[in-house]
């Protein structure tokens, strides 16, 4: 097997942040003397990504995630552990690291405000070296398919938030990076504008073959994307491997949805239990070890009629919900 | 070097846009001027004891002034500042360049990009209305520019200086308002340098300031003759050199201990 392009081992980091004491007599006091609080960002989190994956890193806000992001991009310095990007330190050897990675923050742009988008793009070519002719070549392939070509000439502050986050990832492909840190990517974005950046995700993955990490709180952007997640809380790696995996580490259970004909009435079986009731619409709970969903929905139909059904998995943020409250693992 | 220069021209044609701003500029600074003249031509035509520098002398030292005001600057680089506040700074740092240098270089265009929009026309006016003469010699001429340059060179490494601060401070206003009150009084702009005390000179000719405005315009009248101002202009750069250094400095500390605002 090959070398893990990113190499994580017990990386630690915590930060001091001052604590102001309400009020203006705490005002007062702070002038005198401050006092510090230790903030542990990360506490010991381990974990190695092949190249061309593409990660899901998820967890409550200050869970760490973005601390993680900043230490592979070369920006933050940890307190201890070890974390290699293709073979280096990326605090030690920043530039060169900077050289081959893409990072997009959600909520701040890299874009120059005033300035139309492809000049940021021709500005951005500069800063990374990228030879005129791949630029351009690169440049047009992230036009068609973020389809760009009408925003080019308009100042970035004009933009809409969609079309600015679709412009600030392609700013961050220009030069052909190996590596992607998207931090959340969709945060504030519209239903239209998500599916864009999702589908856009995916293919540079699949045609670049850029390793991918995606941090966000869409449980829709990790089911649509990622073959794998990591799941962290309070500086620690809770799992890491498939969303099924992580589904079935918590619950087993499925869901049973059923509209019902009119004027029959609501199934009763003892492996199932209701949860829901939307108009002639019943959600019914059922754990697959007990009972087979066919024979379950034999059962059911066999009795009361029926005008459609499906099963689905519980929703993620149930999951990740009854994780992140200590339960399970 | 591509990076950098692709920063430097980018921020200059930005900034060459504020034409309303530097006519403001221009009519502002050669006001002041005129006044300023006036000014210590009253002083002269009070005091019959021979001073440090002629009238003429002195008037071309301030139109000079007038003129390069733009490199008097003290203040942080706003550009900076809001990026260290809302924590998109982070970018910088996802840069494959040198924090310094892309700092040093944005600052050498913004003071760059305001002065030559007013420089010139305000030389015209200073040539029209009254008393700035031509430089000294051609010789004193040429090494005027050199000077000119290096004075650009120092002032963008006082106001980088200032810049790395934002790391400790966040909001950079401090600095912004305490350093020119400290420093415009030893760079010549408010009395001309050679007019200060005997006791006041070594203090102000060991400071970095005076490389700022006082060197290039003494360069420019002969008060420092064509012989003397390769080493007057290698004191200016030598004093970048040591800004560079401390600040390079400052920098590697800066962002070893930074937090990124905003988690």
């Amino acid at each position: 097997m090959a070398v893990p392009q990113i190499v994580v081992e017990n990386l630690a980091k915590s930060f001091l942040v001052p604590e102001r004491h309400p009020g203006l007599w705490g005002a007062l006091r702070g002038v005198v003397r401050r006092r510090h609080r230790r903030v542990e960002a990360l506490k010991g989190v381990s974990f190695a990504i092949e190249p061309g994956e593409l990660v899901g890193y998820i967890g409550p806000n200050g869970a760490g995630k973005s601390t993680t992001i900043k230490i592979l991009a070369g920006i933050l310095v940890p307190d201890s552990g070890r974390c290699e990007v293709m073979g280096r330190a990326p605090w030690v050897r920043r530039i060169e690291n900077a050289a081959e990675i893409g990072v997009v923050f959600g909520q701040r742009t890299q874009l120059w405000w005033d300035l139309p988008a492809i000049e940021s793009f021709d500005l951005l070519a500069a800063i990374y070296r990228v030879p005129k002719r791949d630029h351009i070549a690169s440049r047009d392939e992230l036009v068609e398919w973020l389809d760009l070509a009408p925003l080019l000439d308009t100042p970035v502050r004009q933009l809409s938030l969609g079309q600015r986050m679709r412009c600030d990832i392609a700013a961050a492909l220009l030069h052909r990076p190996a590596l992607l840190y998207l931090d959340e990517p969709t945060i504030g974005l519209d239903a239209v504008a998500k599916l864009a950046v999702r589908q856009f995700i995916r293919r540079i993955n699949d045609e670049r073959g850029t390793t991918v990490i995606l941090t966000t709180h869409d449980m829709d952007d990790i089911e649509a994307l990622t073959r794998r997640v990591l799941l962290i809380g309070e500086g620690r790696l809770l799992y890491d491997g498939t969303l099924a995996g992580l589904r079935a580490k918590v619950t087993r259970e499925r869901r049973l949805i059923l509209d019902l004909a009119n004027g029959a009435e609501e199934p009763r079986d003892p492996d199932a239990e209701i949860v829901g009731r939307e108009g002639k619409r019943i959600h019914l709970r059922f754990d697959p070890d007990r009972i087979a969903a066919p024979e379950l929905i034999a059962r059911i139909t066999a009795k009361c009629p029926v005008r459609d059904l499906f099963v689905e998995n519980p929703p993620i943020e149930e999951i990740i919900a009854e994780l992140y409250e200590g339960n399970a693992l | 070097m591509r990076p950098y220069l692709a920063i430097v021209s980018a921020r200059f044609r930005m900034l060459l846009q504020y034409r309303a701003a530097a006519w403001a500029g221009v009519a502002t600074q050669g006001f002041w001027g005129l006044i300023r003249v006036m000014v210590f031509d009253a002083f002269y035509r009070s005091s019959s004891a021979t001073q440090p520098m002629t009238l003429d002398q002195t008037v071309s030292y301030i139109w000079l002034g007038q003129a390069t005001i733009g490199l008097l600057i003290f203040s942080v680089d706003a550009d900076v500042r809001d990026m260290v506040r809302t924590g998109t700074v982070a970018y910088e740092l996802a840069r494959p360049v040198d924090l310094f240098s892309l700092w040093y270089w944005r600052s050498v265009a913004s003071r760059a990009a305001p002065t030559l929009l007013r420089c010139m026309p305000i030389m015209v006016l200073a040539i029209a209305l009254r008393g700035l003469g031509p430089p000294a010699s051609v010789a004193s001429g040429f090494a005027w520019v050199l000077s000119q340059v290096a004075a650009l060179m120092l002032s963008a490494a006082v106001m980088t200086l200032a810049t790395i601060s934002l790391l400790w401070t966040v909001s950079g206003e401090g600095i912004s308002r305490l350093l020119p009150m400290v420093a415009w009084l030893s760079t010549g702009i408010v009395i001309p340098l050679p007019l200060f005390p005997d006791w006041a000179q070594p203090i102000l000719n060991s400071l970095p300031f005076a490389g700022m405005l006082d060197t290039p315009a003494r360069v420019y009248m002969g008060h420092i003759d064509a012989g003397h101002a390769s080493l007057a202009i290698a004191r200016q750069l030598a004093w970048t050199l040591a800004l560079v250094w401390l600040g390079r400095l400052l920098i590697a500390r800066g962002t070893r201990r930074l937090v990124v605002q905003g988690g």
